[in-house]
């Protein structure tokens, strides 16, 4: 089977407008998480967020930005700089035939702003009438739609929504349609802004958000033993899939393989993650990339920051890789970009990629006390280089909803 | 000249469509304006914020000219034809 390449991606989230910037913070450990300033925190007992600075929409589109509820442009920015990274800024032909050329995008809240604000204008302000633009923008395919107009992609195009997996699943399935010979081509990935006053509130409901205590930029501390939950953050990162050799004769960059993709459920409880789905989408992930346990250097972890993810997530790890388990390293980069929602396995991905180029672990930053229930090698607050051949991606959402990708190292 | 209903309407299209207003003519159909019918969709809801007014489909389904807006404006806001 011929190996399936990423020849373009790009990455934006608290860590900065590109994937430099997402790099250079990540290795040196620095978190993007800070006080909430997109709206008016009064109430929240969490007051942390990863919210994207200095990003200039109305520089970008214009009056298309009137059609484009956040996500859409996070998804859209993204999609833009990976397609051009490629070398198909200018068009998919002659490369490709555009019915064979696909998008397919992942996200958790889809257009959440715009629906926040449409229906505060309208329960809490009793307008008379909403936007004719609501509906485009709260749709959840609209990043895909955009960015298939932008590309001209007429292939495959749809967005799929597994709450926090949503990206992972996205970029598994882009995966499997490319293996499959269904598309020469599929822009893939996820992108999600769900920080709303409305959002905030329903995940506070669940208990599970990180308080600041005075240090909002420290409050995700996943596998710590005093961790304290999640914080919310938005994001995107989108990346253009094909094979090696449709990469190749273009002269496009080869900058890793997706080796395999590995997907599951819990069929457990709604929230409450188990052991054993996790367990199992990882080992098909590794399955079908015909990697053995011991070529796995690199875990990016799920790792929210959560008392049970993490612990459940470390035991999973531990029985996939048996006495390889030991060697690994592993890391959660949430401790600095955040939970994203369906873009987080997007930003890990990326995340990931960057490692294998830089052969150095991203560190979980924040990391303040071992916890015996997380004790393997979670590269504690310092970067660390090391030979990376092969590294998984892990994704495990509410609903027990899981996806694991395979990424090998190219040169 | 046209009056100030056209003035009005010709700046709310400019300023949807980010269109300069003096390229926008009284007698222009959205079709050479390039505005589509979601576009137009658009423009309608910003009259109705502006003149605090309910324009029902089969109106706005005939505003497809810059002189169909102001005429059924006009109707809707009962307003004499000539100002």
């Amino acid at each position: 089977m011929e190996p399936i390449v990423i020849s373009g991606y790009e990455v934006i989230s608290c860590l900065g407008l590109d994937r430099r910037a997402f790099w250079r913070r990540l290795a040196a450990g620095e978190s993007g998480l800070g006080p909430i300033t997109r709206f008016d925190p009064k109430g929240l007992a969490a007051n942390v967020a990863g919210e994207i600075a200095g990003f200039d929409a109305e520089a970008l589109f214009g009056k298309q930005l009137d059609l484009l509820d956040r996500f859409a442009q996070l998804a859209l920015y993204c999609a833009r700089r990976a397609l051009a990274e490629a070398g198909l800024s200018g068009g998919l032909q002659p490369w490709f035939r555009p019915e064979r050329v696909g998008v397919i995008t992942g996200t958790g809240l889809g257009g959440v702003e715009s629906e926040d604000r449409a229906f505060f204008q309208l329960y809490g302000q009793h307008a008379a009438r909403l936007h004719p633009f609501c509906i485009p923008r709260m749709m959840a395919n609209a990043a895909s739609a955009h960015i298939s107009m932008q590309s001209g992609a007429r292939g495959p195009c749809f967005t799929l929504s597994t709450a926090c997996a949503s990206a992972t699943h996205a970029i598994g399935e882009a995966w499997r349609y490319l293996r499959d010979d269904a598309a020469d081509l599929i822009i893939a990935g996820g992108a999600d802004a769900p920080l709303t006053y409305g959002v905030f509130k329903a995940w506070e409901g669940m208990r599970v958000l990180a308080p600041a205590n005075g240090a909002p930029q420290r409050a995700c501390r996943p596998f710590s033993g005093d961790r304290a939950g999640m914080a919310l953050a938005e994001g995107a990162a989108i990346f253009v899939l094909e094979r090696e050799s449709t990469a190749r004769r273009r002269g496009a960059p080869v900058l890793a393989e997706i080796a395999g993709y590995g997907a599951g459920a819990d069929a457990g409880h709604i929230t409450q993650p188990g052991r054993e789905g996790p367990l199992s989408a990882m080992r098909y992930a590794l399955h079908s990339a015909g990697l053995r346990p011991d070529e796995v250097d690199y875990i990016n972890a799920h790792g929210t920051g959560t008392r049970l993810n993490d612990a459940v997530e470390i035991a999973a790890i531990r029985e996939l890789l048996g006495e390889s388990a030991a060697a690994v390293s592993i890391s959660s980069t949430k401790s600095m970009h955040g939970h994203a929602m369906g873009a987080s396995g997007a930003l890990e991905l990326a995340a990931v990629v960057l490692a294998l180029e830089h052969q150095t672990v991203p560190p979980t930053a924040n990391f303040n006390l071992p916890d015996p229930a997380c004790n393997l090698d979670v590269t504690p607050n310092q970067a660390r280089p090391r030979r990376l051949r092969a590294a998984l991606s892990n994704s495990f959402a509410f609903g027990g909803l899981n996806a694991v990708l395979a990424v090998r190292a190219r040169s | 000249m046209s009056d100030q209903l056209t003035q009005d309407v010709i700046a709310i299209i400019a300023r949807e469509q980010r269109m300069a207003p003096e390229k926008i003519r009284p007698d222009a159909t959205f079709q050479e304006l390039k505005i589509d019918s979601l576009d137009g969709v658009n423009i309608v809801f910003a009259l109705e914020e502006k003149y605090n007014l309910t324009i029902p489909d089969e109106v706005a389904r005939e505003m497809t000219s810059v002189g169909q807006v102001v005429e059924a404006l006009r109707r809707q806001l009962g307003q004499a034809s000539a100002v």
